[in-house]
């Protein structure tokens, strides 16, 4: 068969994969099909049924999980969701990222940026979501982020199993002669009950590939998973135990040389010059490269390790042109509390604030003001990538979050199209959002261009990490509330001051792209909680300030979770209420929300005296999706405050596997506690303060406190599970830190004014 | 420079002011250990020397003098140490780079007091930093490689 005719026929697999999924759309762009990309990389003897299986002679099966795997255990969920349709043990597969392509598009993830509640079922929200849908395919974007990776992945990556599956039951049927329908599957081979007869999936593997495609399988129901709904070994585990070469950083290739980039501290500003003779004097070093890019501008260092480089690059002299905006906090800070002044857009406006608070008797009012500073992602793995140019062909090897962005942006820096460059998509080690970034592997990619066709793995110091990152945005808010008689709040009004994260990581992935419209971003985490207030109003400001900023794990609801919820407790407090009895009435809609609400109350003994020196906390934010409460208890050490035990219940909709939704969880609730407790990313002289693990930790061992963890499934969607977890996290640990100490640290980190053991 | 790792002593062309991590990384291709800071705060380097955990970033080639363990030879024949298994068995990593690190601290501890108590737990493993928040099941993990090989 020709490769033209071979290409056709695959295609039409995929929209049919796509339409069986449920993902279609009358709208011929969207329709019109994704060539497979592992048509152009199978082995000898290999066949594949569409863009997510590939099955070798030999039997061996391969699963695409075209998301990036950073710790969450994305891998293992995804391949399941194949090898249940297929009739497969996870034990018998082997699961890889696969290329970039657009055929691994991530509608999901778009359909979350749209200004609408999760619980918003309304025909325009709905509408925009299928809209998002057509746009994810039109701009292919193969990305790992917003918590979407099995959402989106539920429905297609079944239907790929499933199709894969009938059509090898019809290669047997034929080879046979005998129904489909009288054959079964099991463990990687169908068999013929009546005449005995059995052939693994190997053995069918090329006359199945050279049908058409099986379409419009029906997907098992639940009630038949094997593998689905139930704890599965993570595919990755063995090689993390044994420290495999796995990672980004890991990456050995013949002839390869070392790099490191040091790049201006002055964010995006350009260098001025540089003198390199000293470093170029030192042993080991081979070269030193000066980088322009749109992100950053600097130098490399080329060496024969990694470590040559990096000392040869604190003797490289450069001048670094300084920035011309504020060059401090105090200046940073003043362009908030400017923009906190102005009326800013709401999301959400509910009744009229403005008449209710026009008349509030004084002692029924609470105004306060609450910051959170920028922080750093802090991947455990340094920034990397390595990259090799040679015969007008680009491979990168990243561990990164955007292939296909990756890919479309190394190829324009080498002046190549993007079909002849490839991308490597290693494991990650943290990701947090950072790795949505292209900066590592542009910088990578214009080394390369200077290693005469050696490959050249470029590894960033930890110090270059911190200083160099795209920020979680700092932000002000101002809140007022007014309780009534009873003490229920009847008007509450939050603002936002923060600068946009779409503003700033847009540009990046496309430097010529215009201004953006409003970022739903700013207000995730407040302006689509479940709580029903006669009068409420969230509205954002947008801060220009001339630090990057990005996506940092749950993005705006690591911010606008800490204001709510810790504005919930005050007012709660104020009204003399018990926050969670005053939640669930604000719930009384939303039974999801106050089945999360119960179970963490329940599990966390709310109600019922907390030991001598012990006190809690509560928290809910809905994100992703999902629908998350937790509760903090805290108590008093001579040292310092103590976190004892972390109670946390999340509703999923439907949890693919309950073990890796509990590592999530506790997980999210860590990271954002960390950051809670002590982490800040400060600026002086126009520079980022911090450094290293020596003045931007993170939770330790010793810090770390117990956990309770239910996973419920009684949302009507599927939701997220990366994020969740971080949100209520930082108000719980804030509003137990009140009940403990009787003091309101309306300002993160809380270790700016309590002490932690 | 002459270096005994898991077992083999190995002749590396390297300065002896070179961090051991590097040496092993860079020249001598084994990469278990991990770069995580270079500075001594995150215990992603960690391997053992002559028994103790070490941060093999902040150590020179030319300053060690007994045998290096690391990662790739905590275990014989293909098989996992039992710390390893019991990682698996608790199902701990999530991204899994500071595992390495804290595997050895944590065989490093076994080894020291075979029955730690979450105190000692505390102490051994407060140098290892896990951005992705695995300490709970560290913490069950150890408790059970110390009942495997008490059991053994
Ligand atoms: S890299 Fe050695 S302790 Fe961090
Ligand atoms: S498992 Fe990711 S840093 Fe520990």
């Amino acid at each position: 068969m020709g490769r033209a005719a071979t290409i056709t026929r695959r295609a039409l697999l995929v929209g049919a994969a796509a339409v069986a999924g449920g993902v279609a759309f009358g709208y011929y762009a969207y329709r019109k099909p994704v060539a497979n990309p592992l048509e152009d990389e199978l082995a000898e003897g290999e066949a594949t049924f569409n863009p997510y299986v590939k099955i070798g002679r030999d039997g061996a099966v391969t699963i695409v999980a075209p998301r990036a795997e950073m710790g969450q255990g994305v891998e293992t969920t995804l391949a399941a969701l194949v090898a249940e349709e297929l009739d497969l043990r996870l034990d018998q597969v082997t699961v890889e990222h696969g290329p970039a392509s657009a055929a691994y598009g991530n509608i999901a993830a778009l359909a979350d940026g749209l200004p609408f509640a999760q619980f918003d079922d309304s025909a325009l929200a709905e509408a925009a979501r299928a809209g998002a849908g057509v746009a994810g395919k039109l701009l292919g974007l193969q990305i790992t982020g917003g918590s979407s990776s099995i959402i989106d992945a539920f429905d297609k990556m079944r239907a790929a199993g499933a199709s894969a599956r009938e059509t090898l039951k019809l290669a047997a049927a034929r080879r046979w002669g005998v129904a489909a329908a009288d054959l079964a599957t099991a463990d990687g081979a169908v068999s013929h009950a009546a005449s005995g007869r059995t052939a693994t999936y190997g053995e069918l593997a090329a006359e199945a590939a050279a049908l058409e495609p099986a379409r419009d399988v029906a997907l098992r129901p639940r009630e038949a998973w094997k593998l689905l709904g139930k704890p599965q070994q993570r595919t990755d585990m063995r090689a993390k135990v044994t420290g495999a070469p796995i990672f980004g950083i890991d990456v050995s290739l013949p002839d390869m040389v070392y790099a490191t980039v040091r790049m201006n501290p002055h964010l995006g500003r350009p260098m001025r010059s540089m003198k390199a003779d000293a470093a170029l004097a030192m042993p080991g070093v081979l070269k030193v490269v000066p980088i322009a890019t749109h992100v950053g501008n600097g130098f490399a260092v080329v060496a024969r390790t990694t470590w040559h480089a990096l000392r040869a690059a604190d003797a490289v002299e450069a001048e670094w042109e300084t920035g011309s905006g504020p060059a401090d906090d105090a200046a940073l800070w003043a362009l908030f509390e400017q923009a906190a002044g102005s009326a800013g857009s709401a999301m959400r406006n509910d009744g009229d604030v403005e008449v209710a608070f026009a008349d509030a008797p004084q002692e029924s009012l609470l105004e306060a003001e609450y910051r959170v500073p920028w922080l750093a992602h802090a991947c455990m793995e340094p920034m990397n990538a390595t990259a090799w140019l040679r015969d007008g062909m680009l491979d990168v090897w990243a561990p990164n979050q955007a292939p296909t962005m990756v890919r479309d942006t190394c190829a324009a820096a080498a002046g190549i199209d993007a079909a002849s460059c490839t991308v490597h998509t290693t494991h990650l080690g943290g990701g947090f959002g950072r790795r949505a970034e292209i900066d590592c592997a542009l910088y990578a990619t214009l080394v390369a261009m200077q290693t005469d066709g050696r490959p050249v793995k470029v590894t960033w110091s930890r110090e270059e990490d911190i200083g160099h990152d795209m920020y979680r945005p700092a932000a002000l808010a101002r809140v007022r509330a007014r309780v009534g008689e009873d003490g229920m709040p009847v008007a509450v009004d939050l603002k936002v001051a923060t600068p946009s994260i779409m503003a700033s990581l847009l540009p990046r992935f496309y430097p010529r792209l215009a201004a953006i419209g409003p970022d739903k971003m700013m207000l995730d985490g407040a302006f689509n909680q479940p709580y029903a207030v006669p009068d409420y109003r969230v509205a954002a400001v947008k801060v220009q300030t001339p630090v990057p900023v990005g996506i940092w794990r749950s993005v705006g609801n690591s911010v606008n979770g800490f204001f709510h919820e810790c504005l919930m407790d005050e007012i709660a407090h104020l009204g003399g209420l018990d926050p969670v009895e005053m939640r669930l009435k604000l719930m009384a809609d939303w039974p999801v929300a106050a089945g999360v609400v119960r179970k963490a109350a329940e599990m966390a003994g709310w109600g019922m005296p907390a030991p001598e020196g012990h006190a809690r906390g509560f928290a809910f934010t809905a994100s992703f999706g999902s629908w998350v409460a937790e509760v903090v208890e805290i108590s008093q050490a001579p040292e310092g405050i103590r976190l004892e035990k972390v109670s946390i219940a999340a509703d999923v909709g439907i949890a693919l596997d309950p073990r890796i939704i509990e590592a999530q969880l506790f997980s999210g609730a860590i990271f954002g506690l960390s950051a809670a407790m002590g982490q800040q990313i400060n600026f002086a002289d126009g520079k980022v303060v911090q450094s290293n693990f020596d003045d931007f930790d993170a939770m330790r061992m010793p810090q770390c406190p117990r956990f309770e963890v239910a996973v419920l499934e009684n949302a009507p969607k599927m939701g997220g599970v990366g994020e969740i977890g971080t949100p209520p996290a930082a108000p719980a640990l804030a509003n137990a830190v009140f009940a403990l100490t009787g003091r309101r640290v309306r300002r993160l980190p809380l270790s700016e004014e309590v002490a932690f053991a | 420079m002459q270096v005994t790792v898991n077992g083999k002593t190995l002749d590396l062309d390297v300065e002896p002011d070179m961090p051991l991590l590097w040496a092993l990384r860079d020249v001598a291709g084994i990469r278990g250990p991990k770069f995580g800071c270079g500075i001594g705060a995150c215990g992603a380097c960690t391997v053992i020397l002559d028994g103790a955990p070490v941060r093999s970033c902040s150590i020179s080639v030319g300053d060690v003098a007994g045998e290096v363990t690391t990662i790739e030879g905590v275990a014989s024949d293909g098989g996992l140490h039992p710390v390893q298994q019991a990682w698996l068995d608790e199902q701990v990593a999530q991204c899994g780079y500071c595992q390495a690190g804290q595997i050895m601290s944590a065989i490093a501890l076994l080894n020291d007091i075979p029955d730690p108590s979450d105190e000692d737990i505390d102490n051994a493993m407060s140098g290892n930093l896990c951005r992705c928040g695995t300490y709970p099941r560290i913490r069950a993990a150890i408790h059970r490689a110390a009942r495997m090989q008490a059991g053994a």
